[in-house]
């Protein structure tokens, strides 16, 4: 047997044995009250989440030489970086010239102008280093006749700094890249032994005079409050799409590391910014590659009318994503939906059983297994679906979360992939560029975590009421004797956020929004957790995870009120134009009692100067 | 609309002796999946009902249990092809059961660790390049490297019923994904695990696994080309 052993390992299901901390944890912790000793871990660095970035930082730490302990909520695998499938992007030039300059230009025009210059420079000369690292690890990338990696086309990556075609610069291993990704960081963590604990909850972070030095868990399994006391935290927490009905994201993508950097008094940014996928399967969201307009297929209106003729003219189908996600809302408002209801129909028909079965496989199985509808007999009824989050934990470009959002630094506290924004995407997001940006991240995050902890900070005496607020709310939860299901509260959240800050935005919507968020808040005084266990409570983990759904929706709406100009992901339809002059900057969202604060600050242009972004 | 009946293994460890079966009668639209069903009675009937997912369009491997008598993810079995509107949904057999339709998956994450499931490469890689690998050798690791550690293949391993230590399916296929890369150089290490009485020689080809898993992989034929490796090797 492997050496390896994951923390469930030692346990006896039901009943957790083995204490897990290194042994001077007794020494220098007094035991925080309402917790048992056996449930105070002590490691050099603490990491949450387990996926791309998660586990890149892990890996790094480890070869470093430190102990690191990584919580999650779900096991390893199931992450959501799994369900990723086009690619990741780097400008490798295997299959046709490429630069890394032009993957530069790309990605600044992608993101409106709103992403931070020196960071996605530092991303994008990174990107050939990291594929590179995946192949000797093992990833099972595609190949080219020479044997190298493989690479496809992808929307907005193209030549020539905007003015030539599309270029081949996805790497991909057919149409499971996440998959492949996730599972290689994965059996390099087992490899090196990194010391998982799955199916912890993230709870809090505990914080001493500025400093960040540990966070509280509930372990799903068992039940019960863990304290992690560390040197160096990580938060990798990823996206936050199901504030929305219709989503790609995971049900595990529920903003946590969102909620509990916000309840430390903690700003995010860019919040306003959420991008939508045209081709999500109606009523689920799951998502249909690009690749099925991409070998022709139509999209239709009621009246049977190919539509995008009327917005792109020339692109048609194949329009970039916010083009045709707006042109379906657009269509859906004006009553032309599906028997008016909030999808239109992608038509493969007309491509013929034998090019669907050869060239759409995956589209075809999922939308038979997920909607029982056969894209060779019907078309596929599609919805423009919550798809990734731009916005997130302000840090610099060594994944320091900071405090002020803008300089200073929250001391042992880091932040990497979706839940962070160093900001690399700005207002929208290039396909492919996102596992790019878990990667480097989590990679940047753990050399600079291990550079922190090689100075040897000294570890903090824990506060003994450390605990005690994570302790009140899983309490308070279990025993409130209130009326109100966690399901039908989000059911009500996430169906008016997709229908009021969506794709269109408008003052009005937003101010009812953000009135049915503070009332639903209300409501969720009154929640009601049918499930009293303490052991594998998905009632209570659904109730926690409600609260951040329902703080982070409150800044997302806030923030697009706030925001009165048109730019990438974000559109509104009362200031339908980009507005440099007044709005060429980062938002910062503070949550208060009081409401969302606002500051400002200003976005890093280094070489490529705002012009028209134009396709 | 119709009206199904679902009767759904209950096993809550601080209250059951042992495991009960619980009706519950909805409604199901058209389109549902089984795992549509069990959120539409967690969120809707009752909270206290306890099932792993995450992804729900059959990448993540969370949500594996026993359908009508069947292995598979619920995230991706339609109701509506079942044929029947009485259905009964337990937990993955030959694991301890946790809660409900929760299992304890650590007894096959155990076997993962044992075949080490990872690249063991000795000749360090090119600086700044990828090792290359050529599309027919690449071509070795379709229908190995998709796995999703479900868990549904080992779940119906008769043998693995019968005998815990038996490495099943699941991990003799992730030990084909690298014994049949190119690039591993990790054979002895590896062989020495496999090639063992609970290892590749204990399967019975029964193929029970090959019908169980979801994604259409294929265990069986990967021990079969296992053992021949392994006796080329012995040659
Ligand atoms: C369907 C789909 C397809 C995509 N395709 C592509 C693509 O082709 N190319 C591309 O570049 N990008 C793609 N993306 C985006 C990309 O997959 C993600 O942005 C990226 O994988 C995020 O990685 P991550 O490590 O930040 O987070 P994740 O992989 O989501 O991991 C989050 C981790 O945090 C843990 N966690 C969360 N909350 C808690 C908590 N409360 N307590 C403990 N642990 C917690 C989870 O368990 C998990 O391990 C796609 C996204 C989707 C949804
Ligand atoms: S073929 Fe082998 S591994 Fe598969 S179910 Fe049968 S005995 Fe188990
Ligand atoms: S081989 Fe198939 S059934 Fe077995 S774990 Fe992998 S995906 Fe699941
Ligand atoms: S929920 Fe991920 S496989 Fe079913």
């Amino acid at each position: 047997m492997a050496e390896y052993k994951e923390y469930r390992g030692m346990c006896v299901v039901g009943e957790c044995k083995k204490y897990y901390g290194t042994d001077d944890a007794k020494v220098i912790h007094e035991e925080p009250k309402g917790v048992e000793i056996k449930n105070v871990h002590l490691h050099d660095a603490v990491i949450v989440g387990a996926g791309l970035a998660g586990m890149y930082a892990a890996l790094e730490l480890k070869k470093a030489g430190y102990d690191v302990a990584v919580l999650t909520k779900v096991f390893p695998t199931r992450s959501h970086s799994g369900a990723a499938q086009g690619g990741i992007s780097a400008a490798l030039a295997n299959l046709e010239e490429d630069h890394i300059e032009w993957h530069f230009f790309d990605t600044v025009k992608g993101s409106d102008y709103l992403g931070d210059q020196d960071a996605i420079e530092m991303m994008v000369k990174e990107a050939p280093r990291i594929i590179y690292e995946y192949e000797h690890m093992g990833v099972p990338f595609s190949r080219t006749p020479d044997g190298k990696i493989m690479q496809r086309y992808f929307g907005g990556h193209v030549k020539d700094f905007g003015r030539g075609g599309p270029v081949l610069r996805a790497c991909m291993a057919a149409d499971r890249t996440g998959h492949v990704l996730l599972h290689t960081l994965w059996e390099q963590c087992v490899k090196y032994n990194v010391r998982f604990y799955s199916e912890f909850f993230l709870l809090s972070l505990i914080i001493k005079s500025g400093k960040c030095i540990g966070v509280t868990v509930w372990d799903l399994i068992n039940g019960g409050i863990h304290v992690f006391q560390g040197k160096a935290i990580l938060l990798a927490t990823g996206g936050y799409g199901r504030c929305y009905s219709i989503t790609s994201n995971s049900h595990a993508n529920t903003a946590d590391g969102l909620g509990v950097v916000m309840r430390a008094g903690l700003p995010l940014e860019d919040m306003e910014f959420v991008q939508f996928h045209p081709s999500g399967l109606a009523f689920l969201g799951v998502l249909l590659t690009e690749g099925a307009r991409g070998e022709g297929g139509y999209l239709i209106n009621n009246e049977g009318e190919r539509f995008m003729k009327r917005y792109a003219p020339e692109k048609m189908e194949l329009a970039p994503r916010d083009v045709v996600s707006r042109a379906m809302w657009a269509e859906i408002e004006a009553g032309r939906g599906i028997n008016g209801q909030q999808y239109v129909y992608l038509d493969l028909r007309h491509l013929g059983a034998q090019k669907i079965m050869e060239r759409l496989p995956q589209i075809r199985e999922i939308s038979m297994k997920l909607l029982g509808i056969d894209p060779i007999k019907e078309p596929v009824p599609v919805q423009p679906t919550a798809h990734y989050s731009m916005g997130g934990i302000p840090t610099d470009i060594c994944c320091r979360v900071l405090a002020d959002g803008k300089e200073k630094w929250l001391e042992g506290l880091w932040a990497a992939g979706e839940c962070a924004c160093v900001s690399v995407h700005g207002a929208n997001r290039l396909g492919t560029n996102s596992l790019l940006d878990a990667s480097v991240h989590g990679k940047r995050a753990g050399k600079d975590m291990a550079a922190y902890l090689s100075t040897n900070p000294p570890y903090e005496v824990l506060p003994e009421d450390c605990a005690l607020d994570a302790i009140k709310q899983i309490e308070w939860l279990l025993n409130n004797p209130g009326t109100e299901r966690p399901g039908a509260i989000r059911k009500e959240l996430q169906e008016n956020m997709y229908n009021l800050c969506g794709v269109f935005r408008r003052k009005e919507d937003l101010e009812k929004m953000y009135n049915i968020i503070k009332d639903l808040q209300r409501r969720y005084k009154n929640i009601l957790v049918q499930d009293k266990g303490a052991k594998f409570n998905t009632d209570l983990m659904e109730a926690l995870e409600l609260r951040n759904l329902l703080e982070t929706a409150e800044v997302i709406v806030a923030s697009a009120l706030n925001r009165t100009e048109s730019r990438g992901a974000h559109y509104r339809r009362d200031y339908p134009n980009r507005d440099d002059e007044n709005w060429l900057k980062h938002t910062l969202a503070w949550r208060t009692e009081e409401g969302v604060k606002f500051d400002y600050k200003p976005v890093v242009i280094t070489r490529f100067k705002p012009e028209e972004r134009k396709y | 609309m119709a009206e199904y009946v679902f009767k759904i293994f209950r096993y809550d460890p601080e209250k059951d002796e042992t495991g009960r079966v619980q009706e519950y009668r909805i409604d199901v639209q058209p389109g549902w999946t089984v795992l549509d069903a069990l959120n539409y009675i967690k969120w809707f009937v009752d909270g206290t009902l306890s099932y792993r997912r995450a992804c729900r369009h059959g990448i993540c491997g969370s949500c594996g249990m026993t359908i009508n008598g069947k292995n598979g993810l619920a995230c991706e079995t339609q109701i509506k092809d079942l044929g029947t509107t009485v259905i009964t949904v337990e937990p993955l057999r030959g694991f301890p059961v946790i809660k409900d339709l929760i299992v304890d998956m650590e007894p096959l994450y155990d076997k993962l660790y044992a075949i080490k499931p990872y690249l063991i490469t000795k000749t360090p890689p090119p600086t700044d390049k990828e090792r290359l690998q050529s599309p027919e050798d690449r071509a070795k690791l379709d229908g190995k490297y998709e796995c999703i550690l479900c868990g549904c293949c080992t779940s119906s391993c008769p043998t693995y019923w019968a005998d815990k230590n038996f490495l099943g399916p699941n991990a003799l296929l992730k030990a084909a994904r690298f014994l049949f890369d190119s690039r591993d150089e990790g054979y002895e290490e590896r062989v020495s695990v496999i090639d063992d009485k609970h290892g590749v020689w204990r399967c019975h080809t029964i193929f029970n696994c090959v019908e169980a898993c979801p994604k259409e992989l294929n265990p069986t034929q990967a021990i079969v080309d296992l053992r021949k490796l392994i006796l080329r090797g012995k040659l």
